[in-house]
């Protein structure tokens, strides 16, 4: 029987939640790297032991681990992340111009047929790219040094690129979302990049329809129809049918539109999940009631989803890396708080289990089936 | 030799228990102590000082025999003592939570 492995990471360290697949029972391993802030961690597609950890810290900085066996052990890497020529300038908060500074890698994305090749996000924003397994890493500058660079300015977690797509069907075509500059596409695998934010509407600047300052939380796709582009912006639930050309809110019924991450079933294109927060300066659940919302419809009809979640007096948050979903069947779904509890769902969210309950804030959950 | 003691994360990313101890030619400067730290355990570049600027992180501060040398360039001559192995070259975290 396949089993589950959850990744996850939090402001504390790295945690390996194991399962079969049943996902009823599950082994917990951790803390990994105690101590340490693991913003993510992440198996590659082509070896389901090849882990990828960014293990940081506001002593000691960027460390990058590697496991071979599905994180029993783990290596060090090479944390050497330098911009490629002139760093230039961005805005900073107050509107000034302000020097590209690296602070951290927010997420890593293995490569789907490669073990040794990793794309990593990084604050400030920009993408790296190892094709040795992690140990040397070096910048796909053709984003940072994108025209309209000049005048991104971070949000208030910092200027992350914090999503990166890999289009499992258009060769050389990715994805990436900054905040707060928006969402970004290649299309010849990272060497040049164009912002796809027609269609968002942010009030919070002073053009709201601007082409680039969009606080863009999370986009997501389906593996089988990668040209579908589902995002979760600072406010409004969004969706582009064009590979991100133009978008359309879907925000629909949903009791606020404001969130950090969204997600996919893995067999159903139309059904997403998000996890609607209050507001942007109240980021708890709205009435204290933790509920998942799925939409069956790719948007604007949703059901919320309840069964085990706490419906009173809740008020963590849930991140943007911090929710994913398996391809068993029925497809399981997860996501982790920064409550430090991590709920599992063995039935596309209809009813949900608290896997863990006292870890540390969770910052991402990576669901890997094993074989 | 030369002793250095480092914060307890730094022992476990080195995978080291207790001091590190370390040849260094003279002059015993404490960027030649961090050079040789850094080429006797790779994994460490990066989280002491910049890689490029070699700047010390700001959160570290290098103790020697009861004073702060955080400030001073890294050519400063470390006491005959730390030379001689009779006081340790400490890397101290900054005492701060979180």
């Amino acid at each position: 029987m396949s089993g589950i492995r959850l990744l996850v990471g939090t402001r504390k360290g790295a945690f390996i939640l194991t399962s079969d697949g049943t996902r009823k029972s599950w082994d917990v391993s951790g803390p990994h790297f105690g101590g340490w802030e693991i913003y993510h961690l992440k198996a590659s597609p082509a070896d389901p032991n090849r882990l990828y950890a960014s293990q940081s810290s506001g002593w000691f900085g960027q460390v990058i681990q590697r496991s071979s066996d599905g994180g029993r052990t783990w290596e060090t890497m090479g944390n050497k992340f330098g911009y490629e020529g002139a760093t230039g300038t961005h805005l900073w908060y107050d509107g000034t111009p302000h020097p590209w500074e690296f602070a951290r890698v927010w997420h890593l994305e293995p490569s789907l047929t490669d073990p040794d090749t990793v794309y990593a996000g990084v604050e400030d924003a920009a993408l790296f790219r190892s094709t040795d397994g992690g140990q040397t890493w070096k910048e796909l500058p053709g984003l940072r040094t994108h025209p309209s660079a000049g005048v991104w300015q971070p949000g208030a977690g910092g200027m992350c690129l914090h999503t990166i797509l890999l289009d499992p069907k258009t060769p050389g075509r990715m994805f990436i979302a900054i905040s707060a500059a928006g969402a970004f596409r290649s299309d010849d695998a990272g060497a040049s990049w164009r912002p796809i934010n027609k269609g968002l509407r942010s009030e919070q600047i002073p053009d709201p329809t601007a082409e680039v300052g969009h606080c863009v939380h999370r986009i997501a796709l389906h593996r089988t129809r990668p040209g579908t582009l589902f995002m979760q912006k600072h406010w409004d639930v969004m969706r582009s049918d064009d590979a991100g050309e133009t978008w359309r809110e879907v925000s629909g019924n949903l009791p606020t539109d404001f969130g950090f991450p969204i997600d996919v079933h893995a067999h159903e294109p139309e059904t997403i999940y998000v996890v609607p927060i209050k507001s942007d300066s109240e980021h708890y659940p709205p009435e204290g009631k933790l509920r998942v919302y799925r939409s069956r419809t790719g948007g604007n009809e949703w059901e919320p989803l309840t069964k085990g979640l706490p419906q009173r007096d809740c008020y963590v948050n849930v991140l943007r890396d911090a929710m994913s979903v398996d391809s068993l069947d029925p497809c399981g779904v997860y996501f982790g708080t920064t409550g430090g509890q991590v709920y599992a769902s063995a039935d596309a969210g209809e009813s949900w289990t608290a896997v863990v309950s006292h870890l540390p804030s969770v910052v991402s959950v990576e669901a890997q089936v094993l074989p | 030799m030369i002793r250095v003691v480092l914060p307890a994360h730094l022992r476990t990313l080195a995978r080291v228990d207790g001091e590190v101890k370390l040849d260094v030619p003279p002059p015993v400067t404490f960027g030649a102590v961090l050079d040789a730290l850094e080429d006797a355990y790779p994994m460490l570049r990066g989280t002491i000082r910049d890689h490029v600027t070699r700047q010390r992180r700001a959160f570290l501060r290098f103790f020697v025999c009861g004073e702060d040398l955080s400030h001073e360039p890294a050519d400063t001559v470390l006491p005959e003592a730390v030379a001689a192995g009779d006081e340790p070259f400490l890397v101290v975290g900054a005492m701060a939570g979180g």
